[in-house]
């Protein structure tokens, strides 16, 4: 079955990427499989400079999922450039750049350098666990606006605005975004969260709060995905907590036109590429012949089959 | 690195809330150095829990384990019978660096659930030719294992924090009873006591096994970090460690 999708940027050959943080810049997983078997690879967050992240305990299990509170780690732009994007260029994939800063002009300037090494740009809006920037520009759609713009702008590639679930609107968010030019979506970041530790009577996370994923924020993304589906006109990079093929569909079903897997990837290093393999024989299972058919199937149905329907 | 499913060949209470469990699989095979970890999914719970090895032989294929029962995922653990199999995904990290360490005489110093890593590592040391004393510190008798398995590798201290066995006090307190004839120190346990080992230590050669909360344990996900003082800033615990030279990472 072609599983092949084409959005702004990216050719891809099924729509299965590993989410930004989950992956680093891929050497660590290339010794349990092919990495050119990816739809792509979004790399972790780069800002200007490089940050050490936050202290220690930096992830919390949670029921169904994980806190981390990571902090943007990451060598700087440039140690990126030289350093860590000759190597996925190697398994010739299409690469997403996640870009992330404190300030407008620090945005402007990260997605300046890297976006002439990358196909796409992430914009991370939402990062939950740094003190300054991050998620205050993916909570006000003035300022989502406003540093959406400003990127695009000097962007050579198309740029995706990864959005927060830390919101009352997220269709106004996604709104913001497609007005100040992004050319797709990518939904969702990580919901705040906090766990307690009765001994310490403290946070476990170092941090105090900690981003939600796995598995319990799916139902999340899901309805998330399905509102902005319906009121935007660019494609939607989905994610948050997929674990099986299934849950790859059900993305495609709400209106995403690519997937993302995030921390299913620290459970089993092998989940992108087994998802891949499954996801022809889910597609067929549910009566559809290609993965067009799919995506924004809950809303309009674009193929009629009994197949496993009552 | 690979994943595998090793089955369980034996599982045991070794003391308070410490079970060893010896698993058989190939990923025996595939240790390079003891100190080692391998990361176990246990079903019903989000992360992998990373334990570390504490003794190996890969002629019959066993990977032994000793754990502490921490929270909810190391008490699932205990549940599991001879026989049933466990998700693995190891060998991980850096062990200790047995073949370079051209010493005479070595010091062991283990706290708790750190000790475990020590036990192979001071049995190939001990192979190699070098003399090994280990000073062993435990909260109580209670919590006491794998004594008797030093003593025949050489000479043991043991310190209790009750003072129910040995010494009463920590490791540190055991350091003066200690022949200072020893060119290295190896150590694993909390990073408290790794501290304060090595500042206590500072003209030895010592080796720091590290313990950390860990996500994906492969080196992706930059949980495990601590800070270095080489240029790049830190380490990653779960694949540039955790075994460190003493000096080599910040012990906040």
């Amino acid at each position: 079955m072609n599983l092949s999708v084409n959005l702004p940027g990216l050719n891809l050959k099924n729509p299965v990427m590993p989410a930004s943080g989950c992956f680093a810049f891929g050497k660590e997983f290339a010794q349990f499989y092919d990495l050119s078997t990816l739809g792509a690879v979004i790399m972790k967050a780069a800002t200007k400079e490089r940050r050490f992240g936050n202290g220690t305990p930096r992830v919390a299990e949670t029921a169904s999922g994980m806190l981390n509170a990571i902090g943007l780690q990451n060598p700087g732009v440039e140690s990126i450039i030289s350093d860590e994007i000759p190597f996925l260029k190697n398994h010739h994939l299409p690469i997403i750049a996640n870009v992330a800063g404190s300030t407008v002009e620090e945005y402007v300037e990260v997605a300046e350098k890297i976006s002439p090494h990358v196909d796409a740009i992430e914009l991370n809006i939402s990062c939950p666990n740094v003190k300054e920037g991050g998620v205050q520009f993916g909570t006000d759609p003035v300022l989502a606006k406003e540093v959406t713009r400003h990127v695009v702008e000097v962007s050579h590639v198309p740029v995706y605005v990864k959005l927060s679930p830390n919101v009352t609107d997220v269709v106004e968010m996604a709104l913001a975004a497609e007005d100040a030019g992004a050319s797709g979506i990518s939904m969702i970041n990580t919901l705040t969260g906090m766990r307690i530790d009765p001994k310490t009577r403290k946070p476990v996370i170092a941090n105090g709060t900690g981003g939600l994923s796995g598995a319990a924020i799916k139902p999340i993304s899901i309805r998330m995905i399905h509102q902005v589906y319906q009121a935007v006109s660019i494609p939607i990079i989905g994610m948050g907590g997929i674990e099986t093929a299934e849950d790859v569909l059900e993305y495609l079903l709400a209106g995403a036109s690519a997937v993302a897997i995030g921390s299913a990837n620290f459970k089993n290093p092998f989940i992108c590429k087994e998802i891949i393999e499954e996801l022809p024989a889910v597609l067929a299972r549910y009566g559809f012949s290609n993965i067009m058919q799919a995506i924004g199937g809950a809303h309009v149905e674009k193929v009629e089959t009994p197949v496993l329907r009552s | 690195m690979k994943n595998e499913r090793m089955i369980i060949v034996r599982h045991e209470k070794l003391a308070r809330d410490t079970h060893l469990l010896m698993l058989e699989g190939d990923l025996a095979r595939d240790i390079a150095d003891p100190g080692q970890f391998v990361h176990v999914k246990i079903d019903g719970f989000y992360l992998r829990r990373p334990i570390s090895i504490a003794d190996y032989d890969p002629l019959n294929d066993t990977v032994t384990l000793i754990y502490k029962v921490m929270g909810n995922g190391t008490k699932a653990l205990t549940r599991f019978q001879i026989g049933e199999n466990l998700d693995v995904l190891g060998p991980g990290g850096q062990g200790f660096p047995t073949s370079q360490i051209h010493s005479e005489h070595v010091l062991i110093i283990g706290g708790g659930i750190g000790v475990p890593p020590l036990y192979s590592t001071a049995k190939k040391l001990k192979e190699n030719g070098v003399a090994i004393t280990s000073i062993l510190g435990f909260r109580s008798r209670e919590d006491a294992f794998l004594v008797d398995e030093f003593r025949a590798l050489g000479e043991v201290h043991v310190t209790t924090e009750d003072g129910s066995l040995g010494r009463s006090g920590r490791v540190t307190d055991a350091l003066p009873d200690v022949k200072d004839n020893y060119q290295h120190y190896l150590s694993c346990g909390p990073t408290v006591m790794l501290k304060a080992v090595a500042d206590l230590l500072p003209d030895k050669e010592g080796y720091l096994s590290m313990e950390e909360r860990m996500g994906c344990g492969i080196g992706a996900c930059f949980a495990c970090v601590v800070e270095s003082k080489d240029e790049k800033g830190y380490k990653r615990i779960c694949c540039d460690g955790p075994v460190f030279k003493a000096g080599e990472v910040v012990l906040a």
